[in-house]
């Protein structure tokens, strides 16, 4: 089980996720849980990238023959991270937005199309 | 569908895919072992055919250069959509009404001392500095353009902390961000473009390599940092801007 | 250093469940700034300093900044119209 800890981690913060969203009550609180599934992700690719004893894949002072982790899966997460950020910024946005118009943050009362 | 019956289906579906997936993850390899070839192919050719030393910026913004543009492209568009959906309306007449009157409960924060006022501010200069620091270093040590982006993005905020509404409007509303957004996002294209006009496919590294450990060196990774950096700072302060914008223009129509 | 992992991973599944269980929205905010605070050390213990750099200033700063700015701007636009009804009455 120790062998394969960390998916079975990813896999329980993705379902918090899930539970977060369906049963929420106020539009943000539903955004936040989206975050939390996001970072699931993060969870699985830092798992089947690492190696035991490795170094970071930085030589600026360690010379270039030492083993390290997978860095092909690093840079994958940097630039998501960031792009997470504005994504989830676009949501607000439109919950801002549906705010004004409905007058409520609760997911279920802006079920119809009003106007 | 009401609300309990929402909740049993989600707990009879996630046990499912739980059940599923524990099952499926028992055959991937033990924790801490790693496998694939491509890593070890990587580490072993960034520091000679890049003259990089930072292996995951050098795949970020040269092998990978092209899923790092769609990604970019993906953020300038964000941040076209939060401009848009949050711009103020011509709403008219209703919109005057409601902006001239205050209650009371908006004016009634306590104010700072001035020993916190006065070292938000001078932290100001420093967190632009390091910003840019980060930004220009990306192929030599961890960094590069995001990290530094959002850095020099965060450091207006410390002049909203410290009660400067006004310096803070003046450097974030400036029409030249917007300019700037615009123009980090083509520069990463152009300098794919480049590449074109040479003969080698698009964003090759055409521009010399210099020494490793230099930072002039490996060629359009320094460049691509510094113009991904650019445009990450623009967006992040055009996003906080279009969220405060409500409220700052309330606080100067009081001042004024 | 893998027991320092072994930890850490189990903070983060508590942390996670932890913040879907709040129900004020602004409690919500601070969680996940520390949620996202064990990220980067989670990131840092695991030899990526890149990526732990990059969430440390996102996901720990950037991200509930924004959070937080769109919900005062919905309680700010909430107390202005309260504020209109009981002028108008």
């Amino acid at each position: 089980m120790l062998a394969h800890y960390p998916y079975y981690v990813a896999a329980w913060v993705f379902l918090c996720g899930m539970y977060g969203i369906v049963r929420s009550r106020h539009l943000v609180h539903m955004v936040i849980s989206l975050t939390i599934l996001q970072t699931s992700t993060y969870v699985l690719l830092l798992a089947i990238g690492f190696r035991k004893g490795g170094y970071a894949p930085i030589f600026a002072d360690i010379s270039p023959g030492v083993v390290t982790v997978d860095p092909i899966v690093q840079a994958l997460m940097l630039t998501d991270v960031v792009v997470e950020a504005t994504v989830i910024a676009l949501l607000l946005a439109m919950v801002v937005k549906a705010h004004e118009k409905g007058g409520t943050t609760k997911p279920e009362d802006l079920r119809y199309m009003r106007g | 569908m009401n609300r309990r019956f929402r909740l049993l289906l989600f707990f009879a579906s996630a046990l499912g895919v739980g059940a599923i997936y524990c099952a499926g993850a028992g055959n991937m390899p033990p924790w801490g072992v790693y496998r694939g070839p491509y890593g070890d192919v990587i580490v072993g050719l960034a520091v000679f055919e890049r003259h990089a030393t930072d292996t995951v910026n050098a795949i970020t913004y040269d092998y990978r250069g092209f899923d790092t543009l769609g990604e970019e492209f993906i953020l300038f568009s964000a941040v076209t959509g939060v401009m848009l959906l949050l711009r103020p309306q011509k709403g008219g007449k209703k919109e005057k009404e409601e902006s001239q009157e205050n209650p009371a409960s908006f004016r009634d924060s306590a104010a700072l001392s001035e020993a916190v006022q006065v070292f938000t501010t001078a932290l100001f200069g420093f967190s632009v500095l390091f910003g840019i620091y980060i930004a220009t270093h990306g192929q030599l040590t961890p960094g590069g353009g995001f990290q530094g982006g959002v850095i020099i993005a965060a450091a207006p905020m410390l002049l909203y902390i410290a009660e400067n509404t006004e310096a803070f409007t003046r450097i974030v509303s400036h029409p030249i961000v917007e300019f700037f957004e615009g123009f980090g996002a083509a520069l990463y294209a152009i300098v794919g473009f480049v590449a074109l006009l040479i003969g080698a496919p698009f964003l090759t590294n055409v521009i010399p390599l210099g020494k490793t450990g230099d930072v002039f060196s490996s060629g359009t990774i320094a460049v691509i940092s510094t113009c991904v950096g650019v445009e990450v700072t623009a967006a992040f302060i055009l996003v906080t801007y279009e969220y405060l914008r409500e409220i700052l223009e309330r606080e100067k129509k009081e001042e004024g | 250093m893998m027991i320092l992992g072994i930890g850490l991973l189990a903070l983060i599944a508590v942390s996670a469940f932890a913040i879907v269980r709040t129900d004020d929205v602004t409690n919500q905010v601070i969680a996940l700034s520390f949620y996202g605070l064990l990220f980067a050390l989670m990131f840092f213990v695991f030899q990526s300093p890149d990526v732990a750099l990059s969430q440390v200033t996102v996901g720990a700063i950037a991200l509930p900044l924004m959070v937080m700015l769109a919900i005062t701007r919905m309680k700010h636009r909430e107390e202005l119209k309260r504020h209109k009804e009981e002028k108008g009455k």
